[in-house]
């Protein structure tokens, strides 16, 4: 390979003086402001930028529309669609998670029920928001497909105790995903 | 009686032109300071605090633009707890921030607001203390504020304050040559130390970096032509001086390309770190209020003080309703208008400029702008010189000169040159 020799370049008398330098800093320091305050900025129209630079104002503006397919929410548990609860209670999503958010407990189906045959579902089923760190391993582990990261991301709660979602709570942001596992069902 | 009444009307001056003028554009500057950077940075910066009314079941609420953030900043850090580390030395430690912040206050007195108020046909000057030795006072004082700072480097007892302490010393008695060596050709063009009479003389005849008119006229008569030629030929040193004076008031208040003594990047926050709320408060407001007092100067000294130049001030000064002359309120607020410009300017070079390495800083400090300063007073005194002395006296002037700079150029390069790279 062929060597390059780089020398350092010569500055001029007027490059030396810096003060050109500093006004050409002026102006695009400038030039940038006045974009950023026209709604200009690169970038504003594809961030949704609320008129400011690029940035989306909160409570008035939100991500929701905008989130992407693979975005990774609170984790959430579904029904089929005939209204049967999806998990089984196998515990692996409770053994793989990583900051131990969740904890199941398990409870058999009594035999007069319907749904005899999947013999278990959970009795409790708990997950401690402020412990997930919203990884998606209980969604990839759950061989029921009964678990699902959601789009919600705006968890909050006064107390300690409103972040611990419980069974109730995590049917009703999860609500009925249909086709997926067919095993259980009576049609197939 | 009559002192009585002097003494009265010196301490409203003292109470409005302090506390309802210059104290609340340190939170505005404040304000402006993180809403500008934050629109540099494409950011929205705070916009929110404001009147609560949905809590009271209106349908929005209203934020001023978040004009009343830094009054919330203000109640968080009073209501914050004031924390004094173990390891400090208390006196120096508790007397610290206020020695940062009185100085800055105390400068306030010299500067000139406003052309006079009519009161009744009395003329009150918008000025505290109408001193002969305005610039020399406010430097005397301002750079009492290196105490504080130097104080609570070394009481803190802690490495970093420590060393942004010493550097801020170092800085601090290296710019106050160049800023005082820069404004002398500015006095010697007025020949007059009283910043009033600076302000009024711009007024009449133009301002320092903009003479587009002086008694004869305005720009557009030719009269003015006819007698501009002196001015024309001072605007020359009186460009090098803003400059030197401008970057040295920049280095003399810790501003961004000059904040070594709390670069947060080496010094986690430098000379405050082990500060926490009032006292912490107390700098941030120092630093702020220097900045007020130096783009103030600057102003007073450079762009015309409170005028608004063109031949519009003897009008605006007339102004009344009734027996209260009101002129000296607009030429207030021109002043104002002209300061919170340069604050704003201020942070535009926060943004720009990059900050310095020590040495480089001090080579600036103590190689170029106080060569460069010095050369100014020669050139300045020449050119105010001229035509008094006729055209021998001033050519030789000129041959020294351009001698003096050729040999000063000569020195810097010599002594730049490194040296050679030691071979083992």
């Amino acid at each position: 390979m062929a060597v390059v020799k780089v020398t350092r370049p010569k500055l001029a008398a007027g490059e030396k003086m810096y003060l050109g330098a500093i006004f050409k800093g002026f102006i695009i320091t400038m030039k940038h402001a006045i974009a950023s305050l026209r709604n200009k900025s690169r970038g504003a129209k594809d961030m949704e930028s609320s008129g400011l630079g690029v940035t989306m104002q909160y409570p008035e503006q939100k991500w929701d529309e905008h989130l992407p397919e693979y975005y990774r929410g609170a984790p959430a548990l579904v029904t089929d669609e005939q209204g049967r609860e999806r998990c089984v209670s196998c515990q692996l999503c409770e053994f793989i998670c990583p900051p131990k958010a969740i904890r199941i407990t398990p409870s058999e189906i009594p035999s007069d029920d319907p749904w005899a045959k999947v013999e278990k579902r959970p009795l409790e089923f708990d997950i401690d928001m402020i412990r997930c760190i919203y990884c998606g391993m209980c969604e990839e582990v759950c061989p029921e497909q009964a678990i699902f990261l959601r789009k919600d991301y705006a968890i909050t709660g006064l107390k300690r105790a409103d972040m611990m979602h419980d069974k109730e709570k995590l049917y009703e942001i999860g609500g009925v995903r249909v086709g997926l596992v067919n095993k259980w069902n009576e049609l197939k | 009686m009559d002192l009585l009444v002097t003494l009265l009307i010196i301490l409203v001056k003292v109470i409005v032109l302090t506390f309802v003028v210059v104290l609340p554009l340190v939170p505005i500057s404040v304000y402006f300071e993180r809403r500008f950077s934050a629109i540099i940075q494409d950011r929205v910066g705070p916009n929110r605090v404001g009147m609560p009314f949905t809590l009271f079941g209106a349908k929005k609420d209203f934020s001023f633009f978040g004009l009343i953030q830094p009054m919330a900043d203000g109640v968080k850090l009073f209501l914050k707890e004031d924390f004094t580390p173990a390891h400090v030395r208390t006196a120096f430690y508790w007397l610290a921030p206020a020695l940062t912040v009185v100085p800055a206050l105390v400068t306030v007195c010299v500067v000139p607001f406003g052309s006079d108020i009519f009161v009744n046909g009395q003329a009150h000057k918008l000025v505290i203390a109408d001193l002969d030795v305005g610039p020399l006072f406010v430097f005397a004082i301002s750079s009492l504020a290196v105490y504080g700072i130097t104080l609570a480097g070394w009481s803190s007892n802690s490495k970093f304050p420590l060393i942004g302490g010493v550097r801020s010393t170092a800085q601090m008695i290296s710019y106050e040559i160049a800023l005082g060596l820069s404004v002398v050709p500015v006095l010697l063009y007025y020949g007059d130390l009283n910043l009033s009479n600076i302000v009024e003389e711009q007024a009449k005849n133009g301002w320092l970096l903009l003479p587009l008119w002086n008694e004869h006229g305005t720009i557009l008569s030719q009269t003015y032509w006819d007698h501009c030629a002196g001015q024309w030929l001072f605007w020359i040193p009186a460009v090098i001086a803003f400059v030197i004076f401008t970057t040295s008031v920049f280095a003399e208040t810790n501003r961004m390309p000059f904040d070594l003594p709390e670069c947060e990047t080496e010094l986690v926050g430098g000379y405050h770190t082990e500060y926490s709320s009032m006292k912490f408060a107390m700098f941030f407001m120092g630093e702020y209020a220097a900045m007020v007092i130096g783009s103030s100067l600057v102003v007073t000294l450079f762009l015309g003080g409170w005028s608004l130049g063109f031949g519009a001030d003897e009008w605006i000064s007339g102004l009344k309703i009734g027996s209260f002359g009101f002129g000296g309120l607009v030429h207030l607020a021109i002043f104002m208008t002209k300061v919170v410009a340069f604050i704003l300017f201020f942070i535009l070079v926060r943004w720009t400029v990059p900050r310095f390495r020590y040495d480089q800083l001090m080579r600036l400090g103590w190689v170029i702008f106080f060569e460069a300063a010095l050369i100014n007073v020669f050139l300045a005194a020449l050119v105010i010189a001229a035509p008094q002395f006729g055209a021998m006296a001033t050519i030789i002037g000129l041959v020294l000169l351009v001698v003096v700079t050729a040999a000063l150029v000569w020195v810097l390069k010599v002594s730049d040159k490194k040296a050679p790279i030691l071979s083992i």
